[in-house]
């Protein structure tokens, strides 16, 4: 479907977006929009037989209901067959390795392997050994390459709108990533996507929650939730865990909600326009309060629209383009 | 029978040597060192260094316990590989050496079994608790040649204190495993851009710094000898250098790795690159370098701890510490310390044999008349390719797979017996 030969997908996986170049994201957001028409026909008939005869494999090691399905819908629209294993029903709990587990999956033909893991590096180890197309679905606190892709699409969405200029690009967009930074995978490939893409990052949450060294990333990093959101395009919170009150991370909900929610009283520093990102599930009046979470500003429910045709471009990429001979089964 | 070493170049730091020489061998001892010495047989050392049979501090034979990782056997024969004559192994096996049966059960294993010299190290502490200090008159009487809980640090200062006491009291160093598991119980590697950016939970240098200094500082008061295991950043370099000045009686070890590898090498999450402590930065490598040429690290050690490969290939998360280093201490401490300049081939030597020995007093590690014929020979030119499968050790865990180094041992001859020859 892409023709520019200059612009085609060589990776047999997407295992995170550190490893991108910048024409590789780009190719992945200009291919999202024929997906995303896909989903919109007037028709009704929400499908494309690109996937037709594959089996897509969701193989999930941590609970996941917006990611699953989000996966599994974008697989049944480009007519793939899909199958779900979770970790309760996987081999995990009898001492399977997770090499083994992946080598007994295969011996059944699956074609594209979406994968969730609680541990850092579980799919970037698979795909290295495995002949199956990986697809990081969120691996620990390291990366979460889909949700950072559908975030940026979903930015284009507003800038292009905003600038009527269909051509437009995030360069020089200030985006405020609010909240638990340390330990969130989506928070470091929207940091990997975002400034690849040359828009400005600040990050801002408690200094407990602030990875080392967060500044050699190439973005600003604050304390101060009012100097963070000032001059903002976007605002994107992020989920709190609450159980981190117990490792002394923070004091309360009550003191993070006095310093990092973002309600009216906060966004009165931040432009009237400010779009307003979470990557869900929200905890109502802790990350956002309710009042912004629903307010027109806030775009939510089209991150998560947005997904699905992502997911689907993702997909079709890597099965349907001829990797490099550099890029075959090493 | 005798056994003559004609035409090497010998070193032997502790009498300054460093002379085209030969060296003969009569059954366990060195009969002569001279020019155109003859004996029954014949070795030719020409274009070789000729040294005492090097010594390691810091092994992990796993046994009893855990043979399927290492045994004392296939342990002392990647030691002879690597050229050591003479270990230490540790006591954290399973069970823990904590006691004189166990002990002797593992003096017995040596004798029967290991091709080279083992100087047990017994525990400091009972089960390795930190709670109650072991029985160490008696596991020295039996034959340990320290006391510690490696792998572990001992938590309550005051028990450090006592143990640091008695075990003076009895002549045995404490060798100290410096590691404030307070500080972070769940760490992978390194804390800092690299752990950032793999999103990997870090391991502080300050877990190790804290514990140096205190346990330097408890030596100070116990007015005991310390021993301080695999130090690994450019602070803890620098603490022990300011004790050393005040004059405490510390030494400390390094491993090849700490100034070999940074924390980069866990990129591609390779539990090979995963070890404790962890694989530090730019800043610390050269901090470890400049404390071995200057003398404030002691002794380089190989922290030789051997997983079997399954145990290794799996989630980084769930991999153990630690990597076999027996069989490329000699060429690593060649590739990254002799060849660029950082010490001399005589300080090399004297890191890998005389220096360690002097550390625990063992009566190993140089070449005298009269000496123990433990002799080691190796090309410092010599390039060649690590090869995990080439091991004789049972474990390949090793990040230095298909490197190519230089610095190769050519033989090792423990007790006047060559023990390994290469082809």
């Amino acid at each position: 479907m892409t023709t520019d030969a200059k612009r085609v997908w060589t990776r047999k996986d997407l295992i995170g977006i550190d490893d991108l170049s910048r024409e590789e994201v780009e190719l992945i957001l200009d291919t999202t929009p024929q997906f995303a028409a896909v989903t919109q026909r007037d028709s009704g008939i929400k499908k494309v037989p690109l996937l037709q005869g594959r089996l897509v494999v969701n193989w999930f090691y941590e609970p996941s209901t917006r990611t699953r399905t989000s996966f599994e819908l974008a697989a049944k629209r480009l007519s793939a067959d899909t199958l779900s294993i979770s970790a309760s029903a996987s081999s995990l709990v009898k001492g399977e390795s997770l090499h083994d587990t992946l080598a007994n999956i295969e011996a059944m033909r699956s074609d594209i392997i979406v994968i969730r893991h609680s541990h850092a590096g579980a799919p970037h180890i698979l795909a290295k050994r495995h002949p199956s197309h990986i697809i990081n679905a969120g691996d620990g606190r390291h990366e979460h390459p889909t949700q950072a892709l559908l975030d940026a699409f979903t930015m284009l969405e507003y800038v292009r709108n905003l600038r009527q200029d269909p051509k437009a690009r995030l360069d020089g967009l200030r985006v405020a990533l609010i909240g638990d930074i340390q330990h969130s995978r989506v928070a470091r490939s929207n940091i990997f996507c975002l400034t690849k893409l040359g828009a400005k990052v600040t990050l801002c949450g408690p200094k407990t929650l602030l990875p080392p060294r967060a500044e050699k990333l190439g973005v600003d990093v604050t304390t101060d939730l009012r100097e963070a959101i000032a001059d903002a395009d976007v605002i994107y919170a992020l989920r709190i865990q609450l159980e981190r009150q117990q490792s002394c991370l923070f004091p309360s909900l009550r003191e993070y909600i006095r310093l990092f929610r973002i309600d009216n009283d906060s966004l009165k520093v931040a432009p009237k326009d400010v779009l307003i990102m979470h990557p869900g599930p929200i905890n109502r009046d802790i990350e956002l309060a309710a009042e912004v979470a629903d307010s027109p500003q806030s775009v939510v429910l089209q991150q998560v629209s947005n997904g699905v045709s992502v997911r689907m471009a993702v997909m079709h990429l890597l099965v349907n383009s001829k990797p490099s001979a550099s890029e075959e089964r090493a | 029978m005798s056994l003559v070493i004609k035409n090497g170049h010998v070193i032997d730091p502790a009498s300054g040597t460093s002379e085209r020489l030969d060296v003969l061998l009569d059954g366990a001892s060195v009969a002569e060192i001279g020019a155109g010495l003859e004996g029954d047989e014949t070795i030719d050392a020409s274009g070789l260094v000729v040294c005492p049979g090097l010594v390691d501090l810091h092994v992990h034979f796993r046994e009893p316990g855990q043979e399927s990782k290492e045994t004392i056997a296939t342990g002392s024969r990647a030691a002879a590989h690597g050229g050591f004559t003479s270990v230490v192994t540790m006591a954290n096996t399973d069970p823990p050496i904590d006691n004189a049966g166990t002990l002797e059960l593992v003096i017995r294993r040596a004798k029967d079994t290991s091709c080279i010299k083992i100087w047990p190290s017994a525990c400091a502490t009972k089960q390795r608790a930190g709670k109650e200090m072991t029985e160490m008159a008696e596991l020295k009487s039996v034959g340990a040649v320290a006391v510690t809980d490696d792998g572990d640090d001992i938590v309550s200062s005051w028990v450090m204190r006592r143990v640091l006491e008695y075990a003076d009291m009895c002549g045995l160093t404490y060798i100290a495993h410096c590691e404030d598991k307070s500080l972070c119980d769940d760490g992978i590697m390194n804390e800092g851009y690299v752990s950032t950016r793999l999103g990997l939970p870090g391991i502080p240098k300050a877990m190790e710094e804290i514990m140096v200094e205190r346990n330097i500082r408890l030596a100070g008061v116990a007015g005991a000898r310390i021993h301080i295991a695999h130090i690994s950043t450019a602070d803890s370099v620098d603490i022990v250098r300011r004790a050393k000045a005040r004059g405490v009686k510390v030494t400390c070890e390094t491993a090849p790795h700490y100034w070999t590898l940074t924390d980069e090498a866990l990129e591609g999450f390779d539990t090979n690159a995963k070890m404790n402590p962890p694989l530090r930065e730019a800043v610390d490598v050269a901090a470890i370098k400049e404390g071995l040429a200057d003398g404030t690290i002691d002794c380089i050690a190989t922290d030789h701890a051997p997983h079997a490969f399954t145990e290794k290939d799996v989630e980084i998360p769930l991999a153990p510490f630690g990597i076999v280093g027996l069989e490329t201490s000699l060429a690593l401490t060649i590739s990254e310390l002799v060849e660029p300049g950082v010490i001399t081939l005589e300080r090399a030597v004297e890191l890998m044999s005389w220096a360690p020995a002097q550390v625990l007093d063992l009566p190993v590690g140089y070449l005298k008349k009269g000496g123990p014929a433990d002799v080691t020979l190796f090309d410092p030119k010599a390039e060649w390719t690590v090869c995990p499968e080439l091991f004789h050790s049972r474990s390949h865990n090793t990040p230095f797979a298909r490197r190519v180094v230089r610095g190769q041992v050519k033989a090792t001859i423990c007790c006047g017996q060559i023990i390994y020859q290469s082809e």
